[in-house]
Protein backbone atom coordinates (compact mmCIF):
# COMPACT_ATOMS: atom_id res chain seq x y z
CA UNK A 1 0.00 0.00 0.00
CA UNK A 2 1.29 3.43 -0.58
CA UNK A 3 2.23 6.12 1.49
CA UNK A 4 -0.84 8.29 0.49
CA UNK A 5 -3.10 5.63 0.47
CA UNK A 6 -1.50 4.72 4.01
CA UNK A 7 -2.42 8.32 5.29
CA UNK A 8 -5.40 8.27 3.67
CA UNK A 9 -6.53 5.17 4.98
CA UNK A 10 -4.46 6.32 9.17
CA UNK A 11 -7.62 9.13 8.82
CA UNK A 12 -10.48 7.06 7.38
CA UNK A 13 -10.04 3.93 9.61
CA UNK A 14 -11.53 0.92 10.13
CA UNK A 15 -13.86 -0.11 13.11
CA UNK A 16 -12.59 -3.79 13.58
CA UNK A 17 -9.02 -2.86 13.62
CA UNK A 18 -9.34 -0.04 16.02
CA UNK A 19 -10.97 -2.35 18.56
CA UNK A 20 -7.90 -4.19 18.77
CA UNK A 21 -5.18 -2.09 20.14
CA UNK A 22 -6.63 -0.69 23.68
CA UNK A 23 -6.41 3.31 24.17
CA UNK A 24 -3.51 4.10 26.94
CA UNK A 25 -5.13 7.17 28.91
CA UNK A 26 -1.93 9.40 28.98
CA UNK A 27 -0.92 9.25 25.55
CA UNK A 28 -3.99 10.63 24.47
CA UNK A 29 -3.74 13.26 26.36
CA UNK A 30 0.01 13.92 26.29
CA UNK A 31 -0.42 14.24 22.29
CA UNK A 32 -3.66 16.17 21.87
CA UNK A 33 -2.23 18.86 24.59
CA UNK A 34 1.42 18.57 22.82
CA UNK A 35 -0.05 19.45 19.23
CA UNK A 36 -2.32 21.79 20.23
CA UNK A 37 0.45 24.08 22.29
CA UNK A 38 2.56 23.30 19.32
CA UNK A 39 -0.16 25.03 16.72
CA UNK A 40 -0.96 27.94 18.82
CA UNK A 41 2.80 28.82 19.18
CA UNK A 42 3.11 28.17 15.14
CA UNK A 43 0.19 30.94 14.81
CA UNK A 44 2.04 32.98 16.59
CA UNK A 45 5.57 32.34 14.83
CA UNK A 46 3.21 32.60 11.06
CA UNK A 47 1.78 36.01 12.12
CA UNK A 48 5.05 37.74 13.09
CA UNK A 49 6.88 36.33 10.33
CA UNK A 50 4.27 37.64 7.93
CA UNK A 51 3.80 40.45 9.63
CA UNK A 52 7.83 41.20 9.21
CA UNK A 53 7.31 40.14 5.97
CA UNK A 54 4.72 43.17 5.36
CA UNK A 55 7.19 45.58 7.17
CA UNK A 56 10.20 44.42 4.97
CA UNK A 57 8.15 45.13 1.87
CA UNK A 58 6.46 48.41 3.31
CA UNK A 59 9.89 49.78 4.58
CA UNK A 60 11.36 48.77 1.13
CA UNK A 61 8.81 50.21 -1.03
CA UNK A 62 8.23 53.21 0.48
CA UNK A 63 11.99 54.20 1.16
CA UNK A 64 13.14 52.79 -1.91
CA UNK A 65 10.55 55.31 -3.97
CA UNK A 66 11.29 58.19 -2.09
CA UNK A 67 14.83 60.46 -1.36
CA UNK A 68 15.53 64.00 0.62
CA UNK A 69 18.15 66.64 -0.88
CA UNK A 70 19.59 68.41 1.54
CA UNK A 71 21.09 71.80 1.02
CA UNK A 72 23.28 73.53 3.20
CA UNK A 73 24.93 76.98 2.01
CA UNK A 74 26.17 80.25 3.25
CA UNK A 75 23.20 82.43 4.06
CA UNK A 76 22.58 84.67 1.37
CA UNK A 77 23.02 81.46 -0.83
CA UNK A 78 20.69 79.19 0.39
CA UNK A 79 17.44 80.32 -1.70
CA UNK A 80 19.15 80.14 -4.36
CA UNK A 81 20.68 76.50 -4.27
CA UNK A 82 17.51 75.26 -3.21
CA UNK A 83 16.17 77.14 -6.52
CA UNK A 84 19.11 75.98 -8.57
CA UNK A 85 18.66 72.02 -7.40
CA UNK A 86 14.76 72.02 -7.78
CA UNK A 87 15.73 72.98 -11.29
CA UNK A 88 18.13 70.11 -11.64
CA UNK A 89 15.41 67.60 -10.11
CA UNK A 90 12.36 69.25 -12.44
CA UNK A 91 14.64 68.16 -15.58
CA UNK A 92 15.76 64.78 -13.93
CA UNK A 93 14.26 61.75 -15.41
CA UNK A 94 12.85 59.39 -13.07
CA UNK A 95 12.36 62.12 -10.57
CA UNK A 96 8.21 61.75 -10.07
CA UNK A 97 7.58 65.24 -8.44
CA UNK A 98 9.92 67.21 -6.58
CA UNK A 99 8.91 69.61 -2.74
CA UNK A 100 10.14 71.75 -0.71
CA UNK A 101 9.67 71.75 2.73
CA UNK A 102 8.40 75.35 4.42
CA UNK A 103 9.30 75.96 7.81
CA UNK A 104 6.25 74.81 9.31
CA UNK A 105 6.69 71.66 8.31
CA UNK A 106 10.82 71.65 9.20
CA UNK A 107 9.70 72.61 12.68
CA UNK A 108 7.61 69.83 12.68
CA UNK A 109 10.49 67.26 12.25
CA UNK A 110 12.29 68.77 14.58
CA UNK A 111 9.47 69.26 17.42
CA UNK A 112 10.11 65.63 19.04
CA UNK A 113 13.78 66.59 19.86
CA UNK A 114 13.98 70.49 20.31
CA UNK A 115 10.40 71.17 21.45
CA UNK A 116 7.63 73.44 19.51
CA UNK A 117 9.34 76.66 20.68
CA UNK A 118 12.17 76.35 18.55
CA UNK A 119 13.64 79.71 17.07
CA UNK A 120 14.11 77.96 13.81
CA UNK A 121 14.58 80.90 11.72
CA UNK A 122 17.42 82.08 13.69
CA UNK A 123 19.25 78.68 13.46
CA UNK A 124 21.37 77.62 10.45
CA UNK A 125 19.06 74.65 9.72
CA UNK A 126 19.41 72.88 5.78
CA UNK A 127 16.69 73.34 3.64
CA UNK A 128 14.96 69.61 2.75
CA UNK A 129 13.47 69.13 -0.49
CA UNK A 130 11.31 66.16 -0.83
CA UNK A 131 11.59 63.85 -3.64
CA UNK A 132 9.72 60.92 -5.20
CA UNK A 133 10.72 58.55 -7.87
CA UNK A 134 8.86 57.14 -10.69
CA UNK A 135 9.01 54.18 -13.00
CA UNK A 136 12.69 52.66 -12.44
CA UNK A 137 13.87 55.65 -10.58
CA UNK A 138 16.61 58.10 -11.45
CA UNK A 139 20.42 57.66 -12.19
CA UNK A 140 21.58 58.79 -8.32
CA UNK A 141 25.49 58.99 -9.19
CA UNK A 142 24.59 61.61 -12.14
CA UNK A 143 22.20 63.39 -10.02
CA UNK A 144 24.78 63.83 -7.32
CA UNK A 145 27.03 65.23 -10.52
CA UNK A 146 24.44 67.77 -11.29
CA UNK A 147 23.53 68.89 -8.26
CA UNK A 148 27.13 69.40 -6.68
CA UNK A 149 27.74 71.36 -10.36
CA UNK A 150 24.57 73.72 -10.10
CA UNK A 151 23.86 73.66 -5.61
CA UNK A 152 27.42 73.39 -4.27
CA UNK A 153 25.62 73.26 -0.79
CA UNK A 154 22.96 69.71 -2.11
CA UNK A 155 23.37 66.46 -0.60
CA UNK A 156 21.19 63.43 -2.04
CA UNK A 157 20.50 61.26 0.20
CA UNK A 158 18.73 58.07 -1.61
CA UNK A 159 17.84 56.65 1.88
CA UNK A 160 20.22 53.81 0.96
CA UNK A 161 22.03 53.52 4.17
CA UNK A 162 18.74 53.70 5.83
CA UNK A 163 16.81 51.51 4.09
CA UNK A 164 19.18 48.49 3.92
CA UNK A 165 20.24 47.39 8.32
CA UNK A 166 16.22 47.77 8.35
CA UNK A 167 15.30 45.81 5.61
CA UNK A 168 17.66 43.12 6.89
CA UNK A 169 16.68 43.30 10.47
CA UNK A 170 12.75 42.49 8.90
CA UNK A 171 14.71 39.69 6.77
CA UNK A 172 15.77 37.89 9.34
CA UNK A 173 12.82 38.69 11.40
CA UNK A 174 11.18 36.70 9.13
CA UNK A 175 13.55 34.28 9.07
CA UNK A 176 13.30 33.50 12.43
CA UNK A 177 9.91 33.43 11.93
CA UNK A 178 10.25 30.17 9.81
CA UNK A 179 13.04 28.75 12.04
CA UNK A 180 10.46 28.65 15.06
CA UNK A 181 7.88 26.81 12.60
CA UNK A 182 10.58 24.52 11.81
CA UNK A 183 11.37 24.11 15.90
CA UNK A 184 8.03 23.60 16.64
CA UNK A 185 7.21 20.90 13.90
CA UNK A 186 10.26 18.92 15.60
CA UNK A 187 9.49 19.39 18.97
CA UNK A 188 5.95 17.95 17.93
CA UNK A 189 7.66 15.25 16.15
CA UNK A 190 9.56 14.42 18.88
CA UNK A 191 6.92 14.67 21.49
CA UNK A 192 4.44 12.29 19.31
CA UNK A 193 7.50 9.91 19.16
CA UNK A 194 7.94 9.70 22.84
CA UNK A 195 3.97 9.36 23.47
CA UNK A 196 3.53 6.85 20.83
CA UNK A 197 6.63 5.02 22.20
CA UNK A 198 4.93 5.14 25.22
CA UNK A 199 2.10 3.35 23.79
CA UNK A 200 3.93 0.91 21.69
CA UNK A 201 5.73 -0.49 25.07
CA UNK A 202 2.32 -0.10 27.24
CA UNK A 203 1.02 -2.56 24.46
CA UNK A 204 3.83 -4.76 24.10
CA UNK A 205 1.69 -7.77 25.00
CA UNK A 206 -1.01 -6.82 22.55
CA UNK A 207 1.45 -6.36 19.34
CA UNK A 208 3.14 -10.12 20.57
CA UNK A 209 -0.25 -11.58 19.96
CA UNK A 210 -1.31 -9.63 16.84
CA UNK A 211 2.07 -11.11 15.66
CA UNK A 212 2.05 -13.86 16.81
CA UNK A 213 -1.53 -14.04 14.60
CA UNK A 214 -0.46 -13.50 11.79
CA UNK A 215 -0.63 -9.41 11.82
CA UNK A 216 1.72 -7.86 9.18
CA UNK A 217 4.02 -4.89 10.45
CA UNK A 218 1.86 -2.32 8.50
CA UNK A 219 -1.52 -3.53 9.77
CA UNK A 220 0.08 -2.89 13.75
CA UNK A 221 1.68 0.23 12.61
CA UNK A 222 -1.53 1.47 11.20
CA UNK A 223 -3.67 1.52 14.04
CA UNK A 224 -1.29 3.15 16.42
CA UNK A 225 -0.60 5.53 13.71
CA UNK A 226 -4.26 6.31 12.63
CA UNK A 227 -4.80 7.10 16.38
CA UNK A 228 -2.12 9.27 16.70
CA UNK A 229 -2.57 10.82 13.40
CA UNK A 230 -6.43 11.67 14.55
CA UNK A 231 -4.94 12.93 18.28
CA UNK A 232 -2.75 15.45 16.33
CA UNK A 233 -5.09 16.60 13.86
CA UNK A 234 -7.81 17.58 16.86
CA UNK A 235 -5.20 18.96 19.27
CA UNK A 236 -3.27 21.02 16.27
CA UNK A 237 -7.32 22.30 15.05
CA UNK A 238 -7.81 23.59 18.53
CA UNK A 239 -4.55 24.95 19.44
CA UNK A 240 -4.58 26.65 15.96
CA UNK A 241 -8.38 28.16 16.47
CA UNK A 242 -6.81 29.74 19.86
CA UNK A 243 -4.21 30.87 18.39
CA UNK A 244 -6.22 32.88 15.93
CA UNK A 245 -8.65 34.15 18.23
CA UNK A 246 -6.14 35.58 20.37
CA UNK A 247 -4.40 37.05 17.34
CA UNK A 248 -7.31 38.91 16.56
CA UNK A 249 -7.34 40.18 19.99
CA UNK A 250 -3.97 41.91 19.12
CA UNK A 251 -4.48 45.61 18.92
CA UNK A 252 -5.39 46.62 15.66
CA UNK A 253 -2.48 48.28 13.19
CA UNK A 254 -1.93 51.79 13.77
CA UNK A 255 0.76 54.40 12.99
CA UNK A 256 0.94 55.53 16.72
CA UNK A 257 1.72 51.63 18.14
CA UNK A 258 4.32 50.89 14.95
CA UNK A 259 5.64 47.52 14.89
CA UNK A 260 3.65 45.59 17.32
CA UNK A 261 0.64 46.66 16.77
CA UNK A 262 0.39 45.18 12.91
CA UNK A 263 1.61 41.99 14.23
CA UNK A 264 -1.50 40.29 13.03
CA UNK A 265 -3.11 38.47 10.15
CA UNK A 266 -3.58 40.93 7.18
CA UNK A 267 -7.03 39.84 4.36
CA UNK A 268 -6.42 36.55 2.91
CA UNK A 269 -3.24 35.58 5.27
CA UNK A 270 -5.85 34.37 7.62
CA UNK A 271 -6.14 31.47 5.43
CA UNK A 272 -2.40 30.61 6.40
CA UNK A 273 -2.97 29.43 9.80
CA UNK A 274 -5.40 26.52 8.31
CA UNK A 275 -2.45 24.86 7.22
CA UNK A 276 -1.02 24.03 10.70
CA UNK A 277 -3.41 21.18 11.46
CA UNK A 278 -2.59 19.07 8.11
CA UNK A 279 0.95 19.40 8.68
CA UNK A 280 0.70 18.45 12.12
CA UNK A 281 -1.33 15.89 11.22
CA UNK A 282 1.37 14.65 8.71
CA UNK A 283 4.03 15.20 11.47
CA UNK A 284 2.37 12.66 13.61
CA UNK A 285 1.92 10.37 10.86
CA UNK A 286 5.71 10.13 10.10
CA UNK A 287 6.96 10.29 13.51
CA UNK A 288 4.48 7.56 14.69
CA UNK A 289 4.71 5.60 11.89
CA UNK A 290 8.89 5.69 12.34
CA UNK A 291 8.56 4.51 15.76
CA UNK A 292 6.12 2.00 15.54
CA UNK A 293 8.18 0.40 12.58
CA UNK A 294 11.50 0.56 14.59
CA UNK A 295 9.61 -0.82 17.88
CA UNK A 296 7.96 -3.93 15.68
CA UNK A 297 11.87 -4.90 13.99
CA UNK A 298 12.90 -5.46 17.45
CA UNK A 299 10.03 -8.38 17.54
CA UNK A 300 10.52 -11.55 15.75
CA UNK B 1 5.55 -29.43 4.77
CA UNK B 2 7.73 -28.45 8.10
CA UNK B 3 11.20 -29.70 8.22
CA UNK B 4 13.92 -29.57 10.36
CA UNK B 5 17.93 -30.14 8.58
CA UNK B 6 20.24 -30.43 11.16
CA UNK B 7 18.75 -27.76 13.62
CA UNK B 8 20.99 -26.05 16.06
CA UNK B 9 19.33 -23.19 18.93
CA UNK B 10 21.69 -21.41 21.16
CA UNK B 11 20.86 -19.23 23.65
CA UNK B 12 23.04 -17.26 26.27
CA UNK B 13 26.01 -19.09 25.10
CA UNK B 14 24.44 -22.42 26.08
CA UNK B 15 23.29 -25.02 23.29
CA UNK B 16 19.31 -25.61 23.68
CA UNK B 17 19.01 -27.74 20.56
CA UNK B 18 21.65 -29.42 18.44
CA UNK B 19 21.29 -31.65 15.19
CA UNK B 20 17.88 -31.73 15.23
CA UNK B 21 15.87 -33.73 12.06
CA UNK B 22 12.49 -33.77 11.67
CA UNK B 23 10.13 -34.13 9.49
CA UNK B 24 6.51 -32.95 10.03
CA UNK B 25 4.19 -34.46 6.95
CA UNK B 26 0.59 -33.58 6.15
CA UNK B 27 -1.89 -34.80 8.55
CA UNK B 28 0.18 -36.45 10.77
CA UNK B 29 -0.22 -36.23 14.90
CA UNK B 30 3.14 -35.50 16.61
CA UNK B 31 3.54 -35.27 20.03
CA UNK B 32 6.58 -33.46 22.05
CA UNK B 33 7.65 -34.75 25.21
CA UNK B 34 10.36 -34.26 27.48
CA UNK B 35 11.59 -32.32 30.98
CA UNK B 36 10.80 -28.75 31.55
CA UNK B 37 13.26 -27.00 30.36
CA UNK B 38 14.58 -29.37 27.74
CA UNK B 39 13.45 -26.93 24.58
CA UNK B 40 10.03 -28.10 23.91
CA UNK B 41 8.35 -24.39 23.22
CA UNK B 42 11.76 -23.42 21.77
CA UNK B 43 11.30 -26.37 19.10
CA UNK B 44 7.62 -25.15 18.56
CA UNK B 45 9.04 -21.42 18.18
CA UNK B 46 11.50 -22.70 15.53
CA UNK B 47 8.76 -24.02 13.81
CA UNK B 48 6.70 -20.92 13.23
CA UNK B 49 9.76 -19.03 13.26
CA UNK B 50 9.16 -17.09 16.04
CA UNK B 51 12.67 -17.69 16.50
CA UNK B 52 15.48 -18.55 14.21
CA UNK B 53 17.57 -21.61 14.14
CA UNK B 54 21.44 -20.64 15.15
CA UNK B 55 22.56 -23.59 13.12
CA UNK B 56 20.81 -25.70 10.40
CA UNK B 57 17.69 -25.09 7.99
CA UNK B 58 14.06 -25.11 9.01
CA UNK B 59 11.55 -24.71 6.53
CA UNK B 60 7.81 -24.68 5.97
CA UNK B 61 5.89 -25.17 3.35
CA UNK B 62 9.02 -24.88 1.21
CA UNK B 63 10.42 -21.62 2.15
CA UNK B 64 13.72 -20.97 4.20
CA UNK B 65 12.92 -19.55 7.55
CA UNK B 66 15.69 -17.19 7.43
CA UNK B 67 14.99 -16.07 3.77
CA UNK B 68 11.50 -15.05 4.92
CA UNK B 69 10.86 -11.49 5.09
CA UNK B 70 8.40 -10.02 8.24
CA UNK B 71 5.24 -10.27 5.95
CA UNK B 72 6.17 -13.97 4.76
CA UNK B 73 6.56 -14.40 8.82
CA UNK B 74 3.29 -13.21 8.89
CA UNK B 75 2.03 -15.26 6.15
CA UNK B 76 3.39 -18.42 7.48
CA UNK B 77 1.46 -17.98 10.87
CA UNK B 78 -1.85 -17.69 9.29
CA UNK B 79 -0.86 -21.29 8.05
CA UNK B 80 0.08 -22.48 11.27
CA UNK B 81 -2.56 -22.07 13.91
CA UNK B 82 -0.63 -21.93 17.50
CA UNK B 83 -2.32 -22.74 21.02
CA UNK B 84 -0.26 -21.39 23.82
CA UNK B 85 -0.55 -22.73 27.20
CA UNK B 86 -1.35 -19.14 28.42
CA UNK B 87 -3.55 -18.76 25.47
CA UNK B 88 -2.21 -14.98 24.99
CA UNK B 89 -6.07 -13.27 24.84
CA UNK B 90 -6.39 -9.39 24.29
CA UNK B 91 -8.56 -9.19 27.59
CA UNK B 92 -10.31 -6.12 26.34
CA UNK B 93 -11.58 -7.93 23.32
CA UNK B 94 -14.95 -10.53 23.78
CA UNK B 95 -14.31 -14.30 23.48
CA UNK B 96 -15.79 -14.32 19.53
CA UNK B 97 -13.37 -10.68 18.62
CA UNK B 98 -10.66 -12.72 20.32
CA UNK B 99 -11.32 -15.73 18.17
CA UNK B 100 -11.93 -13.73 15.19
CA UNK B 101 -8.75 -12.07 15.52
CA UNK B 102 -7.22 -13.85 12.88
CA UNK B 103 -9.73 -12.41 10.28
CA UNK B 104 -9.65 -9.14 11.48
CA UNK B 105 -5.80 -9.02 10.82
CA UNK B 106 -5.52 -10.53 8.01
CA UNK B 107 -8.28 -7.90 6.36
CA UNK B 108 -11.26 -10.43 5.90
CA UNK B 109 -14.72 -9.43 6.71
CA UNK B 110 -15.35 -10.47 10.14
CA UNK B 111 -19.27 -9.55 9.50
CA UNK B 112 -19.21 -12.38 6.84
CA UNK B 113 -17.94 -14.89 8.38
CA UNK B 114 -20.47 -14.12 11.69
CA UNK B 115 -21.86 -18.12 11.08
CA UNK B 116 -18.27 -19.64 10.52
CA UNK B 117 -17.47 -18.18 13.95
CA UNK B 118 -20.73 -18.65 15.79
CA UNK B 119 -20.51 -22.82 14.51
CA UNK B 120 -16.65 -22.45 15.61
CA UNK B 121 -17.62 -21.59 18.93
CA UNK B 122 -20.23 -24.45 19.47
CA UNK B 123 -17.39 -27.01 18.27
CA UNK B 124 -15.36 -26.06 21.07
CA UNK B 125 -18.55 -25.94 23.33
CA UNK B 126 -18.10 -22.05 24.25
CA UNK B 127 -21.27 -21.27 22.14
CA UNK B 128 -23.06 -19.13 24.82
CA UNK B 129 -19.60 -17.60 26.00
CA UNK B 130 -18.89 -15.47 22.47
CA UNK B 131 -19.73 -12.17 24.61
CA UNK B 132 -17.84 -13.01 27.63
CA UNK B 133 -14.66 -11.45 28.27
CA UNK B 134 -11.26 -13.88 28.41
CA UNK B 135 -11.03 -13.33 32.37
CA UNK B 136 -14.12 -14.68 32.96
CA UNK B 137 -13.57 -18.35 31.24
CA UNK B 138 -12.10 -20.78 33.50
CA UNK B 139 -8.76 -22.34 32.37
CA UNK B 140 -10.04 -24.87 30.31
CA UNK B 141 -12.56 -22.72 28.33
CA UNK B 142 -9.88 -20.47 27.56
CA UNK B 143 -7.97 -23.46 25.95
CA UNK B 144 -10.68 -23.92 23.87
CA UNK B 145 -11.21 -20.37 22.64
CA UNK B 146 -7.44 -20.29 22.14
CA UNK B 147 -7.95 -23.44 19.70
CA UNK B 148 -10.95 -21.55 17.96
CA UNK B 149 -8.32 -19.13 17.22
CA UNK B 150 -5.69 -21.47 16.39
CA UNK B 151 -8.04 -23.15 13.60
CA UNK B 152 -10.46 -20.01 12.39
CA UNK B 153 -8.06 -19.51 9.37
CA UNK B 154 -8.35 -23.01 8.79
CA UNK B 155 -4.58 -23.55 8.97
CA UNK B 156 -2.79 -27.05 7.72
CA UNK B 157 -0.72 -27.17 10.60
CA UNK B 158 -2.04 -26.95 14.88
CA UNK B 159 0.73 -26.80 16.88
CA UNK B 160 -0.25 -26.50 20.82
CA UNK B 161 1.91 -26.03 23.66
CA UNK B 162 1.16 -27.53 26.75
CA UNK B 163 -2.78 -26.89 26.10
CA UNK B 164 -4.01 -29.35 28.99
CA UNK B 165 -0.78 -27.46 31.62
CA UNK B 166 -3.36 -25.83 33.24
CA UNK B 167 -6.36 -27.72 33.78
CA UNK B 168 -8.45 -30.74 34.87
CA UNK B 169 -8.59 -34.24 33.11
CA UNK B 170 -12.10 -33.59 32.11
CA UNK B 171 -11.09 -31.12 30.20
CA UNK B 172 -8.25 -32.13 28.64
CA UNK B 173 -10.38 -34.80 27.27
CA UNK B 174 -12.43 -32.80 25.55
CA UNK B 175 -10.04 -30.67 24.00
CA UNK B 176 -7.95 -34.36 22.89
CA UNK B 177 -10.99 -35.04 21.61
CA UNK B 178 -11.17 -31.65 19.44
CA UNK B 179 -7.64 -31.83 18.14
CA UNK B 180 -7.91 -35.58 17.07
CA UNK B 181 -11.27 -34.50 15.30
CA UNK B 182 -8.91 -31.59 13.98
CA UNK B 183 -6.36 -34.49 12.21
CA UNK B 184 -9.23 -36.71 10.81
CA UNK B 185 -9.77 -33.50 8.65
CA UNK B 186 -6.47 -33.79 7.28
CA UNK B 187 -4.75 -31.57 9.65
CA UNK B 188 -1.29 -31.80 10.93
CA UNK B 189 -1.30 -31.35 14.72
CA UNK B 190 1.99 -30.99 16.52
CA UNK B 191 1.69 -31.01 20.72
CA UNK B 192 4.36 -30.39 23.36
CA UNK B 193 2.90 -32.07 26.37
CA UNK B 194 4.59 -33.86 29.79
CA UNK B 195 1.62 -34.89 30.44
CA UNK B 196 1.82 -38.92 29.44
CA UNK B 197 -1.55 -40.02 30.30
CA UNK B 198 -2.84 -37.76 27.38
CA UNK B 199 -0.70 -39.05 25.33
CA UNK B 200 -1.45 -42.82 26.37
CA UNK B 201 -5.53 -41.71 25.82
CA UNK B 202 -4.63 -40.61 22.62
CA UNK B 203 -2.92 -43.40 21.02
CA UNK B 204 -5.70 -45.09 21.74
CA UNK B 205 -7.74 -42.52 19.14
CA UNK B 206 -5.12 -41.65 16.77
CA UNK B 207 -2.00 -42.99 14.66
CA UNK B 208 0.72 -40.54 16.77
CA UNK B 209 4.13 -40.59 16.40
CA UNK B 210 6.06 -39.66 20.34
CA UNK B 211 9.13 -37.84 19.68
CA UNK B 212 10.87 -36.86 22.93
CA UNK B 213 13.88 -34.25 23.53
CA UNK B 214 16.82 -36.09 25.36
CA UNK B 215 20.25 -34.43 25.27
CA UNK B 216 19.55 -31.73 23.32
CA UNK B 217 18.69 -33.80 20.44
CA UNK B 218 14.98 -35.42 19.61
CA UNK B 219 14.48 -39.11 19.43
CA UNK B 220 11.60 -41.42 18.93
CA UNK B 221 9.64 -42.62 22.02
CA UNK B 222 9.50 -46.50 22.65
CA UNK B 223 6.91 -48.53 23.24
CA UNK B 224 7.15 -47.44 27.16
CA UNK B 225 4.41 -45.20 26.15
Amino acid sequence: MSLSADLAAALRGDAQADRVVPPTGFTVSLTVFTAGAMAFLAVFAMALSLATGRLADRWGSELARSATVRISAPAGQTEAQVQAAVRVLQTTPGVASVRVLDEAEQRALLEPWFGPDLPIEALPVPRMIDVVEEGRGYDAEGLRLRLAAEAPGAVLDDHTRWRRPLIQAAGRLRALGVVSAVLIACATAAMITLAANAALAANAQVIGVLRLVGARDNYIARAFVRRFTLRALTGAAAGTVLGMAAVALLPRASAEGGFLTGLGFQGWHWLWPLIIPPIAAVVAFWATRIAAFRSLRELM
Amino acid sequence: MIELNDVSYSYGGGELLSGIDLTLAPGSFHFLTGPSGAGKTTFLKLCYADLLATAGRVSAFGQDARAMGRDDIARLRRRIGVVHQDCQFLDHLSVTENVALPLTVSGRDVVAEAENLTSLLSWVGLGDQGDSLPPQLSGGERQRAALARAVIMAPEIVIADEPTGNIDWEMSLRLLTLLVELNKMGKTILIATHDLNLIRTAKQQVSARVLRIHNRGIQLAGADL
